[in-house]
């Protein structure tokens, strides 16, 4: 068995893997990974199943050992990573032999990278997860230093080949995101002119950003139905749109129903970038059909 | 029955009243839909007026719902519903003012809380957290105008016509009249939530006189 002792736990760092999707009748959101594609590559490199618990950190600074000889990969929001105090490869199988500190810097771009550690971090599953999703209560607890977590339980694979592909999951944040949507359900309780502003204006994703959603600021989408909406069942990426007329696009920790009407619903493709944008950053909605008709 | 879109994926049925809601949500999950068959809904949540679906297979499920006849569909099979029993000790803040809104005594709203059957009609807001209508709709009272920033959890509230338990402390704006032992959520438990939408439940007082018949199923 294989420890991991934290050091230092940065800005906020949490277990997580693809989440406890189907729960949503009980109040349970899906929460996993917000970049699910970071944190399946960074498996892959470390030969771990894609379903292996890794973990999430916002904004690096997190500081780990390990008590045996372990393969770890840090792929997301690309950052510095040192072993020993020397830097390692980024987004690439690293070995980081027993009781030297493994670090991860500060990301130059994106908000979340992700740990994947040879074996995955073994956790108690609640829902068939071992997920923290913080705001709703689910999974443990964000980590901090002091905590020691067994790693290596898990099933292996052969290390898979990581090439250029890891490249393109670390993201290019040049220009505005472009986000591909469905419209409605509830696209019939807005002015003609809050859906022309949706597809067509500037959207900038605000500091009001966190795993439950993400607040964008634009011209202010005005109803045209205004009486009270019963609460009803909302996905990820639902763009609801409160009294304030300024849209939240909801994260992987969303509550699982809302009583403020969904305009739009952006496609689960597109989440992960929203999800890594900083604050501040450009984006445009593009509408797509539902599949069905 | 209307058909929205939620998503690629996603189809927001909407009916028009709470009785049609159940019928469909029910018939769906007791897998009484022509058409619907098993796995095809990969989500389904419940809520007051609508039943969300998510699938790989949105055209094959709006091709069902689509030759679904509300009517024709099954009642909702109260009888095989799983019942949960809930003590309770009525010491809630807004006991009295629940009882100056309704025009009735603290003591009669803890009789008209107990006094009936309460049926989890859907979740929301936090894990756990189920919505309970009672057969009388004789309970029903405002949100607080102003939200309380901390609740204790298994406190036990009134909004609107429903009334709900809190499963962990959180913000919350309901008319608190009493507090439960019972954890509404409890990941080690085999079914972490105790209040699933269709489970029908009964509070009961732990204040009642020597001899009263408390059970208290739903502790395990």
């Amino acid at each position: 068995m294989t420890t991991m002792q934290v050091h230092a736990a940065g800005r906020l760092s949490l277990v997580q893997d693809l989440g406890r999707p189907g729960q949503a009748a009980l109040g349970v959101p899906r929460g996993g990974a917000a970049d699910h594609r970071s944190l399946a590559l960074a498996n892959r490199a470390v030969g771990n199943p894609g379903e292996a618990a890794g973990v999430e950190v916002l904004l690096g600074g997190l500081e780990v050992e390990f008590d045996h000889s372990t393969v770890v990969c840090v792929t997301g929001a690309p950052l510095g990573v040192t072993v020993h105090g020397k830097p390692v490869a980024f987004g690439a199988p690293v070995v980081v032999p027993a009781a030297q500190r493994l670090t991860l810097g500060a990301p130059t771009a994106s908000l979340r990278s992700y740990l994947a550690i040879r074996g995955g971090v073994s956790v108690p599953h609640v829902l068939g997860s071992a997920g923290s999703s913080p705001t709703a209560g689910i999974g443990p607890a964000p980590l901090k230093a002091g905590d020691v977590l067994t790693v290596g339980a898990g099933e292996r694979t052969i290390a898979a080949g990581v090439g250029s592909e890891l490249v393109a999951a670390i993201g290019d944040p040049h220009g505005d995101l472009v986000l591909m949507a469905t419209l409605g359900p509830r696209d019939d309780w807005f002015a003609p002119t809050a859906i022309r502003y949706l597809t067509t204006a500037r959207w900038k994703t605000t500091p009001q950003a966190d795993r439950v959603g993400v607040r964008l600021e634009g011209p202010v989408l005005e109803r045209a139905v205004t009486h009270e909406l019963p609460s009803e069942g909302v996905v990820p990426g639902s763009v609801q749109v409160p009294a304030s007329g300024q849209p939240i696009v909801f994260g992987p920790d969303h509550p699982t129903t809302g009583g403020y009407p969904v305009i739009a619903v952006v496609r689960e493709a597109d989440l992960a970038a929203l999800y890594q944008a900083r604050p501040g950053t450009g984006l445009r909605f593009r509408v797509i059909a539902p599949r069905w008709h | 029955m209307i058909l929205l879109p939620c998503g690629e994926n996603g189809v927001l049925v909407e009916l028009d009243d709470g009785t049609e809601r159940r019928r469909l949500d029910s018939a769906l999950r007791h897998a009484a839909v022509p058409g619907i068959t098993e796995g095809l809904i990969i989500e389904q949540v419940p809520a007051t007026r609508t039943v969300l679906l998510r699938t790989d297979n949105p055209q094959a499920v709006v091709d069902a719902l689509r030759e679904v006849d509300i009517h024709s569909l099954p009642e909702p099979d109260e009888g095989s519903a799983e019942n949960v029993t809930i003590p309770v000790s009525y010491d809630g803040e807004d006991l009295a003012e629940v009882a100056a809104l309704l025009g009735i005594t603290p003591a009669e709203v803890v009789e008209r809380h107990t006094g009936q059957v309460w049926t989890v009609e859907f979740s929301g807001f936090a894990p756990g957290f189920g919505y309970l209508l009672g057969e009388h709709h004789n309970l029903s009272v405002p949100r607080r105008s102003s939200p309380r920033t901390r609740i204790p959890p298994g406190s036990v509230g009134l909004a609107g016509d429903f009334s709900g338990v809190y499963p962990k402390a959180s913000p919350g704006g309901w008319q608190l009249i009493g507090r439960t032992e019972v954890a509404m959520w409890d990941p080690d438990r085999q079914e972490p939530a105790l209040l699933a939408p269709g489970k029908r439940v009964r509070f009961v007082s732990v204040d009642a006189p020597v001899g009263a018949d408390v059970e208290a199923e739903g502790t395990r």
